[in-house]
């Protein structure tokens, strides 16, 4: 009995393993007509899910404009939230994506730590991992197999201090939110900034949560600095500074505020409000942005969209990331094994909505043009109106370590 | 120091007028409920929509607030809340805290999960002298709107007919119900006014808060402060505390910006250990 069990076990294996290979040859022969399976980490519930929302925005407007295909093949987004910062459930989510769905390419990470443990396995599966958000420097240099779309916290602040110098501003203090990349805006900031002959004369942190700014602004009024960069990340910490700064009358005392583009960020800009206007920011898009490509951008993005929802760095990003697929999908002929893909990123540069971008070819990180913008209103919206620019910036960590 | 105090008082009036309503649910009625900032929340949207949407008045935005809060409060009482009265604490929290996510999910459906736009009317805009003092417009009406709450409950609990029930109530549920008091409406009556209460707090922090769906978690923690250190059932108690708070939170970010931030709950641990039920520990005694 048994062993007629053990037989029929083993024919039966035997046939499905056959059927297996047959198949697994068929998978090859067909493999330019298998959709490419893209792997989605992102936001898309709690205070957060804002990103997520845009990136799926961004990334239907590229199918939709390309026929919903990319790099020849249709295209299937796998989407998963990791409902804000959560790394443990980011590295889970990637392994889920590669054993289980068995996706080519990862993307998404709107949050630093989500992306340096989703780099982890990236690495260990040789899974091209394409970053749309998340903004601290190291990102990239974590694994080989990592390539940022987006920008790093450090790229935008460093010409924001340039840019104060520049007019004139010798004196500074900065104010961060308390945690990594708030971190990284003070240290770019400072460095830049003394670098050029500058002095930062105070610098104060402060907690993530923190429902009243007053203590902070009226500490700045009392010490009288010539002028305050601040960087917070974009949500509800700007407009709750921004008003204690109108209410203080900080701007009839003479102090300049200056920050990143987190603080005017365009999700949030409408709700923030008139306390915005006339804020020096420096960022790599802005919706306003004037060139044609933006302008098909925006108007295809409020045809998909309507007006409510602008397009935010995120939604920009997202689309650059196809776009980025879609180019190096070309130059390896659909390949997408980690190395060959990798290769192909390397180097690549096109034409974004935010303006010309690139993918270092020693780095895998982005390089772009950094904007200054003023808050202006235009035909009744608030808008971020570029005025100035640096071109072709890096990553100011990598820069240094490169020298 | 003058205008340090004089934001920490502004600031802690806030914190009064949003938590005041959690002192009498939790505190008169033993009910946990964590929800409150759902409420308050409600309040908030309320009076945001209607001033962005409608283009009404702040005024009869808070009035609205109010109301939009307490009614919300009066249909969960009556589907969910007096079922738990007499239930273990424990599945009283878990009831309000579901509460508090089927709130986030919900806002975030309607309203997305962008921060609500407000603009303060600009009577309460800038500043105005004080005593020699620059203070803010909107700070100083914030502590005119929580001493009148506060005068308000201090009558309404203490001098009225009303709120001797209520008070006859929580000390003793079934004597109360013997002597005709019909208990079960006279809790949901003040459950709709604690929430009504959180309302018209949510709407007043429009102008220094953020209003996003994730309101009710984020500042969850300063409303149980005011009502743990003040005493729950007490109004004197989390206006006191909500004062002292504010002004040990404001001072603490002035003076040592680097470890401000933690020094409320440092001052919450001290507080809880020198006095345990609170500072004005007397249940239903105003």
């Amino acid at each position: 009995m048994t062993t007629t069990m053990t037989k029929r076990t083993l024919l039966s294996t035997l046939l499905l393993a056959g059927l297996g290979m047959a198949g697994a040859g068929q998978a090859l022969a067909q493999a330019s007509a298998e959709p490419l399976r893209i792997g989605l980490i992102a936001t898309y519930s709690g205070p957060y899910a804002d990103y997520g929302r845009q990136f799926d925005a961004g990334i239907a407007l590229y199918l939709k404009e390309h026929g919903g295909k990319v790099g020849g093949r249709a295209v299937e987004i796998i989407k998963k939230d990791t409902a804000g910062p959560a790394p443990d459930a980011a590295k889970r989510i990637a392994q889920e994506l590669i054993v289980r769905d068995k996706v080519n390419v990862l993307t998404g990470l709107d949050f630093s730590p989500n992306a340096y443990a989703v780099g982890a396995i990236a690495t260990q599966a040789k899974i091209p991992t394409l970053v749309m958000n998340a903004a601290s420097s190291a990102i990239t240099t974590s694994s080989p197999y990592v390539a940022r779309l987006s920008f790093t916290v450090q790229q935008v602040t460093d010409p924001m201090a340039r840019y104060m110098l520049k007019q004139g501003v010798k004196d500074a203090y900065t104010v961060v939110a308390d945690y990594a990349s708030g971190v990284d805006a003070e240290t770019a900031f400072k460095k830049a900034f003394t670098a050029g002959g500058g002095k930062v004369s105070g610098e104060v942190r402060t907690p993530m949560n923190n429902p009243d700014f007053s203590a902070y602004v009226q500490r700045i009024k009392d010490a009288k600095p010539q002028a305050v960069f601040f960087f917070f990340p974009s949500g509800v910490m700007p407009p709750a500074f921004l008003k204690v700064w109108k209410e203080r009358g900080m701007e009839q005392a003479g102090i300049k505020l200056f920050a990143t583009g987190e603080a005017t960020d365009d999700s949030y800009l409408d709700a923030t409000g008139d306390v915005a206007l006339g804020l020096v920011t420096s960022h790599h898009y802005s919706f306003a942005h004037n060139s044609p490509k933006n302008q098909k951008f925006v108007k295809d993005f409020a045809a998909d969209n309507g007006t409510k929802l602008r397009p935010s760095y995120f939604a920009v990003t997202a689309y650059d990331t196809m776009a980025a697929i879609d180019l190096a999908l070309a130059k390896t002929k659909g390949d997408t094994a980690g190395d060959k893909f990798m290769d192909a990123l390397k180097g690549l540069s096109f034409e974004s909505p935010r303006g010309p971008i690139e993918i270092d070819a020693v780095t895998r990180d982005i390089v772009q043009t950094v904007y200054i913008r003023k808050t202006e209103r235009v035909s009744g919206q608030l808008v971020n109106v570029e005025f100035d620019k640096f071109e072709r910036v890096k990553d100011p960590a990598k820069e240094a370590a490169a020298k | 120091m003058g205008i340090v105090i004089f934001d920490g008082v502004a600031y802690g009036m806030l914190l009064f007028l949003i938590g005041v309503g959690l002192s009498i649910t939790m505190g008169l009625m033993n009910f946990v409920n964590l929800a409150h900032g759902s409420f308050a929340m409600v309040g908030g949207y309320a009076a945001a929509v209607l001033m962005n949407q409608w283009g009404l008045g702040f005024g009869l935005s808070l009035a609205a607030a109010f109301i939009a809060a307490a009614l919300a409060g009066a249909v969960l009482e009556f589907v969910f809340y007096r079922r738990l009265y007499r239930a273990h604490p424990l599945d009283q929290v878990l009831l309000s805290i579901g509460v508090v996510f089927v709130s986030i999910a919900a806002f975030t459906y309607f309203f997305g999960p962008t921060m609500q736009p407000f603009t303060l009317p600009k009577a309460l805009e800038g500043q105005v002298s004080l005593l020699g003092l620059e203070v803010g417009r909107y700070r100083l009406f914030l502590i005119g709107c929580g001493v009148a709450v506060l005068v308000a409950l201090l009558l309404g609990l203490g001098k009225t007919r009303y709120g001797a029930m209520v008070r006859a109530a929580v000390d003793n549920q079934r004597v109360a119900g013997g002597t005709g008091i019909h208990v079960q409406r006279l809790f949901f009556l003040t459950f709709s006014l604690g929430c009504g209460l959180a309302g018209l707090g949510g709407a007043l922090s429009l102008g220094m808060l953020g209003l996003e769906p994730s309101f009710p978690l984020k500042y969850l923690v300063y409303f149980l402060m005011v009502v743990c250190v003040g005493g729950a059932g007490t109004v004197t108690g989390p206006f006191i505390a909500a004062l002292l708070v504010g002004i040990v939170d404001v001072a603490g970010k002035y003076y040592l910006p680097e470890t401000g931030a933690f020094l409320i709950y440092v001052f919450m641990i001290v507080m809880l250990l020198v006095r345990p039920n609170g500072i004005v520990a007397k249940k239903g005694l105003a």
